[in-house]
């Protein structure tokens, strides 16, 4: 049997669960899901529509927000009742936080963000995961020792799909003995919106991005102005916020936000591979550049070669006169 | 205030990367190295609560001789010492890694108030190893921290997850893992580089132990190399391109 944590945050699920769900789903045909706190009961309809029939939900009187520490106890637990051959969560902050907590309190090994699991089929023999790194341009190839398998699924590697005719996941109610130290580390309240309106950089389907060669902070107003045009947002390269031209929340990479925009419009980047992994999923990418060498080119659909400071500008007022 | 970063010493390669003949490593020979923008967030955040609170940062790492590269990098923006843990080059996996430090961190005489890691390594990205080590070490941890504020014994988090921010608060001893975007790293001054040679690193040799998460190999994952079609030079090229964006349906 596989586990799949199913996450959620105050009762609302995180889709990328189903897709563990489906991931699992081609492991085995037995599949169960656990999520944490009463409310997870909530999902059990779209949990079995997915095919997981049964849905386990550790209860606590104290599991009422997002508590990573005690995630991991509560699933130790209902590892230790199960015996499942493998837990799996989704590879996001979160999935792999509770995971790995999971993995530290059984002292078992953990492979993150595995876009290829296959369970070992005799008793001592490893299993074998291919797994992400450096932010998915590098794939690796892992043993896991281990008799559970402990891992988290690459976010995007699975599409989720519904078993036709599946009814809700009957759901069945388990209590977890915590310690206080387990509670420790809890949601205490929120900060609300984290982007000040508009258009934010996940939901946008243009994005202007601009890296160093926009040369400063004010060059950016050109960038903002065709983004506002095309009803998308302002995204950056690393260089840029490191420099602070513009906030980190327009930072696009592997240490910024993954984006998948319609149009990827970078200027003045040049495609360092750190850049390429956020916004590689982009349906079009287009580089203005003055190089035409620059590395970025290998992963564009179109390129202008010129400075951005003539090309955008230029761009803006053809548009502008489009619209009329 | 007491604080200790552990940081890793990776490659920082361009737009490619070049594999070693057995598949097993990346080709370093033309590149160089650094640390992670994450890492880099940790030892600035150390920094500024030092200047703020008094105190120590200390920095640790386990990785090659040559590590020591990166502790002297960080140590000229202002760190106070360094520990490095020496190993032949290969890589550790988390579970021997968490190990070494935590044996590293115990054997101290200093009780560090706070540990800060990065949210994941650049290059392997287990994202575990600070909860192996705050486990072993009977510490709070919480993770991605994007803005911290230190007062009266309590660490006030913030992290973001999608559009809303989540606020942790956790009574010292902590650990925490930053992310790049917590503050903006200071360049080293020629002065900070100068002291920075003579800044103590005390060199330690854990032992090894069998992986349990085993890397058999690597590749290079698969990319769009088809490559862009050039429309043009300059800005007389504008007219291709708003054909293009005709056609892909961004305008009508
Ligand atoms: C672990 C790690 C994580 C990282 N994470 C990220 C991340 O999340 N996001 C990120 O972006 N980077 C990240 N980086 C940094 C990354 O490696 C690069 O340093 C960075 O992306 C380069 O930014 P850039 O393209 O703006 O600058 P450069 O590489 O300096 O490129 C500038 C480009 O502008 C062009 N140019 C100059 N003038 C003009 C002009 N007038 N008109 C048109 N073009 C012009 C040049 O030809 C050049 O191609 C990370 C690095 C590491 C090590
Ligand atoms: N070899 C190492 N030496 C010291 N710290 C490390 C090492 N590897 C990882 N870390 C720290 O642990 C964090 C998480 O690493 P990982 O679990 O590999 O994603 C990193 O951002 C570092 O702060």
């Amino acid at each position: 049997m596989i586990l799949v944590l199913i996450d959620h945050d105050l009762g609302e699920l995180d889709p990328l669960s189903l897709r563990v769900i489906t991931a699992a789903r081609k492991l085995t045909s037995d599949v169960q899901a656990v999520a944490i706190g009463e409310v997870g009961a909530n999902l059990a309809g779209v949990v079995g529509e997915y095919g997981a029939p049964i849905l386990h939900v550790a209860k606590h009187a104290a599991l009422t927000d997002y508590t990573p520490a005690a995630s991991g106890r509560a699933l130790a637990q209902l590892v230790e009742t199960l015996e499942p051959e493998a837990v799996l969560a989704a590879g996001s902050p979160r999935g792999n936080e509770q995971l790995a907590h999971l993995a530290t309190i059984l002292d078992l090994p953990m492979a993150a963000e595995c876009s290829v699991i296959s369970l070992s089929k005799t008793a001592g023999a490893p299993h074998s995961v291919t797994r992400a790194r450096w932010a998915a341009n590098l794939l690796e190839e892992a043993f896991v020792h281990s008799d559970l398998l402990i891992a988290t699924v690459l976010a995007f590697s699975v599409e989720a799909e519904a078993v036709p005719g599946a009814g809700p996941a009957k759901v069945e109610m388990f209590e977890v003995n915590l310690e206080p130290s387990d509670l420790l580390v809890r949601v205490l309240s929120r900060g609300g919106e984290s982007s000040k309106g508009g258009v934010t950089l996940t939901d946008a389907k243009v994005i202007v991005s601009g890296g160093r060669g926009v040369g400063g902070p004010d060059g950016f107003a050109q960038l903002e102005e065709l983004a506002g045009l095309l009803g998308g947002a302002v995204g950056c390269s690393r260089v840029v916020t490191s420099a602070g031209w513009r906030p980190h929340a327009e930072q696009v990479g592997q240490t910024g936000t993954k984006v998948a925009p319609d149009l990827y419009i970078a200027a003045g980047i040049s495609g360092a591979m750190q850049h390429i992994a956020g916004c590689k999923n982009s349906k079009t990418i287009v580089v203005i550049n003055t190089d035409p060498e620059a590395p970025i080119m290998a992963y564009a659909d179109y390129a202008k070669i010129g400075d951005l400071h003539k090309v955008i500008p230029a761009l803006t007022s053809a548009i502008r006169e489009m619209k009329g | 205030m007491d604080v200790l970063v552990c940081l890793k010493r990776v490659v920082l390669a361009g737009s490619t990367f070049v594999l070693t003949p057995d598949s097993r490593d990346i080709d370093t020979k033309h590149l160089g190295f650094g640390i992670s923008p994450h890492e880099e967030n940790a030892v600035e955040a150390g920094v500024q609560l030092v200047e703020q609170m008094g105190g120590s940062l200390t920095l640790l790492t386990l990785g090659p001789t040559d590590a020591e590269e990166q502790l002297r990098s960080q140590l000229a923006i202002g760190a106070t010492r360094g520990i490095l843990l020496e190993t032949e080059g290969e890589d550790w996996d988390p579970q021997a890694t968490a190990a070494a430090l935590v044996e590293a961190i115990k054997a101290e005489e200093t009780n560090f108030d706070l540990l800060i890691f990065g949210a994941e390594s650049a290059d392997s990205a287990g994202y575990q190893i600070h909860i192996r080590v705050a486990h072993a070490l009977g510490r709070p941890i919480v993770t991605n921290v994007k803005s911290m504020k230190i007062e009266n014994g309590i660490a006030h988090c913030e992290r973001v997850v999608g559009t809303t921010r989540e606020i942790y608060e956790v009574p010292l001893p902590a650990v925490i893992t930053v992310r790049d975007g917590l503050n903006i790293p200071r360049y080293p001054s020629v002065p900070g580089r100068i002291q920075a040679r003579k800044k103590p690193i005390d060199h330690k040799k854990p032992t090894p132990r069998v992986p349990k998460l085993e890397k058999v190999s690597l590749s290079v994952a698969p990319s769009n190399t088809a490559g862009a079609q050039v429309l043009g030079n300059g800005p007389e090229a504008v007219p291709a391109l708003v054909e293009v964006l005709k056609t892909i349906g961004i305008l009508a």
